[in-house]
C-alpha cells in the first residue's frame, strides 16, 4: 500500500543464540500512532530498535529478516543513514550535558559536522522547539546549558532533538516511565500534535497509556507479536487469549 | 575466666594511640624533607639561576637553564606521543571490555605500570640511541612516553566507563557515526577526567631520572636540538648531587626546589581536576 | 538534501571503521612494546646467558677488569634493601590503612593525613636520595661511629631506610580501599555483641582483609625491587660481599638497579655490557610476576 511507511517481513532478533524477537510480519501506515505494549522481557523495545539499527550496537545481537522503509530494506542501507532519517526517544532523558538548549536541538546537523546558516539554525532552533510543546519555556535560556529543566522539559528537548531531524518516523523507547506524572501528561498530550506530521511508534509497558495515544496498538509477547489491531477495538474485543489475559491483569 | 571489659576496653585504646602515633609519625619525615629542600632551595632561585647555564667548574654562579628547557622540551615531545595512544588505547579498553585483545592488552598496561624505571632506560637506549649513534632528547621522550603511557591509559578508561550508556545512544540515534560520538560527546563530557590523568603522568615523570641516563643523558649547554644529548631537571640534580663541587650542590639543591614545586603544583592541578570531574558526574 | 545526507553517509562509514581499526591498532601496540622490551631484554644478554650460563646467579665475585662476573652481590643487596624497607614500612602502611579506613574516613584531619601520605608518593625518587646524603648519611655516620663500623653513611642501611619512607604510600593506599570495603553488617555484628574497636578491627577486619593487604605487600615489595635512584645514591656502590651481619647492614653495597645505574655507560665490552643487561632482564621478571600476582588478588578480592 501506498501509505505503508514501516514494513516488518519475517524479522527475527537475537542477543547470541537467544531468540529475542520471533517472526515479526507488521505494517505501519503513515501519520499513525502505534503503541507496542507488553510484559517485560517481551521483545517489543528490542524490536522497536531494530527498526532504526540500534540494535546491532550491542556486541553479539544479530537479526533477520525485513524491515522496510519506504519500500527500501534498511537492513541493505547504509546504517548510519538509517539511523538519521528515523528519530528515537528513549527511555531516560538524555540531553547532551556538554551542549546548550540551543545546541542540543542541532546536535544532528552540529555533531555530523553538518554546516548551516545560524539563519537556518535559529529557524530550525524555533520549530523544533514550538513542535515539542517547549519553545516559550525555553526561548530566553536558549545558550544555557539544560540541566535546570525538569525531567518533562528534557524529554521534550529530546523530542525536539529528533524532530530536528525532519524524520518521517519517530521511535519512542518507554518515553514517560522515568517521568512525573505531570510531565507525563505534557508529553502524551504532544504525541496527538505530531502525529499530524510525523508516524509514531511508542513502545510502552503503560497499558493506559497505550490506550489513551494509540490509533492501533501491537501486542508482544515471549518474542512474538501475538496480536496487532485498531486500539479500541483491542482493548475491548481481543482476538487472542493471551492479549485477554494481559488486559485484565493475569499477568503485567 | 573472661577478661573483665575494663581490660579489653584498655587494650583498644592502647591500640588506637599506636595507630595513631604510626600514622601520623610518618608526616614527620615528610616535613623534614619538605622543609629540608625549601630552605636550601629557596635561596638559590633568583633570575639569573634560572635564565643562566651552568658556570664551569670553579666559578661562581651559573644555573639551570639547560635543564629547565631540556625537561620542558621532552616533556612536550613525551606527552604528543604518549596522550594520542594512551586516550585511544583507553578508548578501547573502556568500550571493548569483553574482548581477547582487551584482556591482554589490560594486562600489558598493568605489566607496563610496574616495570622499574631503569629497565626502560635500557631498552630505549637499544631502541633509539645505538641505531640513531648516540644520545638524544628523542630517545629520552620515548622513554618518558612509555612511563606516562599506563597513567593515561588507566585514567581515560576509568573515567569513560563511568559516563553513562544513555549519552552515547542519544548520539548514535541521530545518525551519528562512532568516532564522532568518542570524539565529539564522549571525550568532552569527560573531558576533565582525562585531563586529570594527563597532568598526573606528568607529574611523575618530570621527577623521572633513570629512564634518562642513557637516553638523553646531559648537556650543559642550552640547546634546543633534540637529536643531541639534553638534560633535564632530575639529571642535573643527580649530576650536581653527586658533584665534589659545593657550589654544584647549591644548583642542585635549587633544581631539587624548582621540582618539588613544578610537581607540587602539578598534583593539585589533578586534584582540582577530579574533584570537577567528580562533581559533574 | 537527500543525496547529500546519504554521500555524508558513507563517508562517516568509512572513516568509522578506520577510527576503529585506529584503537585496535593502539591497543596492539601495547602489546608490541611488552614484547618488545623482553625480546631486546633477552637478546641483549645472550652473550652472558650463553658463556656464564646459570652459575651467573649465585658468582660472588663481580669484577668488571678480570671480566669475571657475578650477581649474587646484587641479590642479596636487593632483597636486603627490599625486605628492610618492607619490615619497616609495614606497620606504617597498616596504622595509615586501619586509621584512614576505620577510625577516621572522613573529615579534615583525615584529609590532611590523606594528602600527606599522596605527597610522599608524589616526591621524585632523585630529591629523596639527594635529600639522603645531605641530611640522613651525616647522621648515620655518627650512629656508625657508636657501634663501631666504618663510618661511610651510605650503605644498606641508609638506602633501606630512605626506601620504607618511599614505599609507604602504596601499601597504605591499597590498604585504605580494602579496610573500607569490609561490609557494615559485619562489624556491626560485632559491635552488638560487646565487642571493642580494638577487638572488631583485629577478629573481623584483619582476617576479611587479610589477603588483600598480603597483595598490598607484594605490590609495595615490587615497588622497593625497581626502586633506582634514591637507591643509587644512599647505597654506596660496592660490589663486595661483607662477612659480618653488621657490615652486611652497615655497609656499602648495591642492587641490581643500582649497579645498572652505574656501571651500565662505563660498560665497554659486550660481556660486560650483557651481564648487566641480565641484571635488567631479571629484575624485570621479578618485578612484573610480583604484580600480576598482587593485582590479581587484588582483582579476585575486590570482585567478591
Amino acid at each position: 500500500m501506498e501509505n505503508t511507511i514501516v514494513k516488518a517481513e519475517n524479522y527475527n532478533s537475537y542477543f547470541g543464540d537467544n531468540h529475542v524477537v520471533k517472526d515479526v510480519n507488521i505494517s505501519i501506515h503513515k501519520n499513525e500512532v502505534i503503541a507496542v505494549m507488553g510484559p517485560s522481557g517481551c521483545g517489543k523495545t528490542t524490536f522497536l530498535r531494530g527498526i532504526n539499527r540500534m540494535h546491532e550496537l550491542i556486541p553479539g545481537a544479530t537479526s533477520k529478516g525485513k524491515i522496510l522503509l519506504d519500500g527500501e530494506n534498511v537492513y541493505d542501507m547504509n546504517a548510519i543513514y538509517v539511523r538519521a532519517k528515523i528519530g528515537m526517544v528513549f527511555q531516560r532523558p538524555n540531553p547532551f550535558p556538554n551542549l546548550s538548549i540551543y545546541e542540543n536541538v542541532v546536535a544532528g546537523y552540529l555533531l555530523n559536522g553538518i554546516k548551516l546558516s545560524k539563519a537556518d539554525k535559529d529557524a530550525i532552533v524555533e520549530k523544533s522547539l514550538t513542535s515539542a510543546a517547549l519553545w516559550k519555556e525555553v526561548k530566553d535560556s536558549l545558550h544555557k546549558k539544560g540541566t535546570f529543566l525538569s525531567g518533562g522539559q528534557q524529554q521534550r528537548l529530546c523530542i525536539a532533538r529528533a524532530i530536528a531531524m525532519q524524520p518521517e518516523l519517530i521511535l519512542f523507547d518507554e518515553p514517560t516511565s522515568a517521568l512525573d506524572p505531570i510531565s507525563t501528561s505534557s508529553v502524551e498530550a504532544l504525541f496527538h500534535e505530531l502525529k499530524a506530521n510525523y508516524t509514531l511508534i511508542i513502545v510502552t509497558h503503560n497499558m493506559q497509556q497505550a490506550a489513551r495515544v494509540s490509533d492501533r496498538t501491537a501486542f508482544f509477547y515471549m518474542g512474538e507479536l501475538v496480536e496487532f489491531d485498531d486500539t479500541k477495538q483491542m482493548f475491548t474485543a481481543p482476538r487472542d487469549q493471551r492479549t485477554q489475559n494481559y488486559i485484565t491483569g493475569r499477568f503485567s | 575466666m573472661e577478661p573483665k571489659l575494663g581490660i579489653r576496653n584498655v587494650k583498644s585504646m592502647i591500640f588506637k594511640g599506636v595507630i595513631i602515633f604510626f600514622a601520623f609519625l610518618i608526616t614527620v619525615p615528610l616535613i623534614i624533607v619538605l622543609l629540608y629542600i625549601i630552605k636550601q632551595g629557596i635561596t638559590q632561585v633568583n633570575w639569573s639561576f634560572l635564565t643562566h647555564v651552568p658556570a664551569p667548574t670553579g666559578e661562581k654562579g651559573g644555573g639551570i637553564a639547560n635543564a629547565l628547557l631540556g625537561s620542558f622540551i621532552m616533556v612536550m615531545m613525551a606527552s604528543v606521543v604518549a596522550v594520542p595512544v594512551g586516550i585511544l588505547a583507553g578508548i578501547y579498553l573502556s568500550e571493548n571490555p569483553g574482548t581477547k585483545l582487551a584482556y591482554y592488552s589490560g594486562l600489558c598496561v598493568d605489566i607496563l605500570q610496574g616495570v622499574p624505571s631503569i629497565v626502560v632506560g635500557i631498552v630505549v637506549y637499544f631502541w633509539v640511541v645505538k641505531p640513531l649513534g648516540g644520545f638524544s632528547a628523542i630517545a629520552g621522550s620515548i622513554a618518558l612516553a612509555i612511563m606516562m603511557l599506563p597513567i593515561i591509559i588507566r585514567s581515560t578508561e576509568q573515567t569513560l566507563k563511568l559516563l553513562p550508556d544513555s549519552l552515547k545512544e542519544a548520539a548514535l540515534s541521530l545518525g551519528v557515526p562512532y568516532h564522532r560520538v568518542i570524539i565529539k560527546v564522549i571525550i568532552p563530557c569527560g573531558f576533565a577526567g582525562i585531563l586529570s590523568g594527563i597532568t598526573l603522568s606528568i607529574a611523575r615523570i618530570i621527577g623521572e631520572t633513570a629512564p634518562l641516563l642513557f637516553t638523553a643523558l646531559g648537556n650543559n649547554f642550552l640547546t634546543m636540538k633534540i637529536t643531541g644529548p639534553m638534560d633535564s631537571l632530575p639529571h642535573v640534580i643527580f649530576s650536581y648531587a653527586t658533584s665534589p663541587y659545593d657550589d654544584w650542590h647549591d644548583l642542585a639543591w635549587g633544581a631539587s626546589f624548582i621540582l618539588l614545586m613544578f610537581v607540587l603544583t602539578l598534583n593539585i592541578v589533578t586534584k582540582l581536576l577530579t574533584r570537577k570531574w567528580k562533581i559533574q558526574l | 538534501m537527500e543525496n547529500k545526507r546519504l554521500e555524508l553517509s558513507d563517508s562517516q562509514l568509512k572513516w568509522e571503521t578506520i577510527f576503529k581499526r585506529l584503537l585496535i591498532a593502539m591497543s596492539i601496540l601495547l602489546l608490541v612494546i611488552i614484547v618488545g622490551v623482553l625480546a631486546t631484554l633477552i637478546t641483549e644478554s645472550m652473550p652472558s646467558i650463553k658463556s656464564l650460563g646459570i652459575g651467573y646467579l649465585w658468582g660472588k665475585v663481580w669484577d668488571p677488569i678480570q671480566n669475571i662476573y657475578g650477581a649474587y652481590p646484587f641479590l642479596i643487596g636487593t632483597l636486603l634493601t627490599s625486605f628492610i624497607a618492607l619490615i619497616i614500612s609495614v606497620p606504617f602502611s597498616y596504622a595509615i590503612a586501619i586509621y584512614l579506613g576505620e577510625y577516621n574516613p572522613k573529615g579534615w584531619l583525615s584529609d590532611t593525613l590523606k594528602n600527606a601520605v599522596e605527597l610522599i608518593a608524589a616526591v621524585p625518587s632523585i630529591i629523596y636520595g639527594f635529600w639522603g646524603i645531605f641530611v640522613l648519611v651525616p647522621l648515620v655516620r655518627t650512629l656508625e661511629m657508636k657501634i663501631g663500623v666504618l663510618p661511610l653513611g651510605v650503605g644498606v642501611f641508609s638506602a633501606s631506610l630512605v626506601l620504607a619512607v618511599m614505599i609507604i604510600p602504596y601499601g597504605a593506599s591499597l590498604g585504605i580501599t580494602l579496610i573500607r570495603m569490609v561490609p557494615s553488617p559485619l562489624k556491626e555484628g560485632a559491635y552488638a555483641l560487646g565487642a571493642t574497636r580494638f577487638e572488631v578491627i583485629r577478629n573481623v577486619i584483619m582476617p576479611y582483609t587479610r589477603t588483600g593487604l598480603f597483595a598490598g605487600v607484594l605490590l609495595s615489595l615490587g615497588r622497593a625491587l625497581g626502586e633506582t635512584m634514591a637507591v643509587t645514591m644512599l647505597i654506596g656502590n660496592s660490589s663486595a660481599i661483607a662477612s659480618t651481619f653488621k657490615e652486611v647492614l652497615f655497609g656499602p653495597g648495591n642492587t641490581m638497579a643500582s649497579v645498572i645505574a652505574n656501571e651500565f655507560a662505563e660498560a665497554d665490552h659486550t660481556l660486560y655490557l650483557s651481564a648487566l643487561i641480565e641484571l635488567g632482564l631479571a629484575l624485570f621478571l621479578v618485578t612484573v610476576v610480583i604484580n600480576l600476582i598482587g593485582k590479581r588478588i587484588i582483582t579476585r578480592f575486590t570482585n567478591n
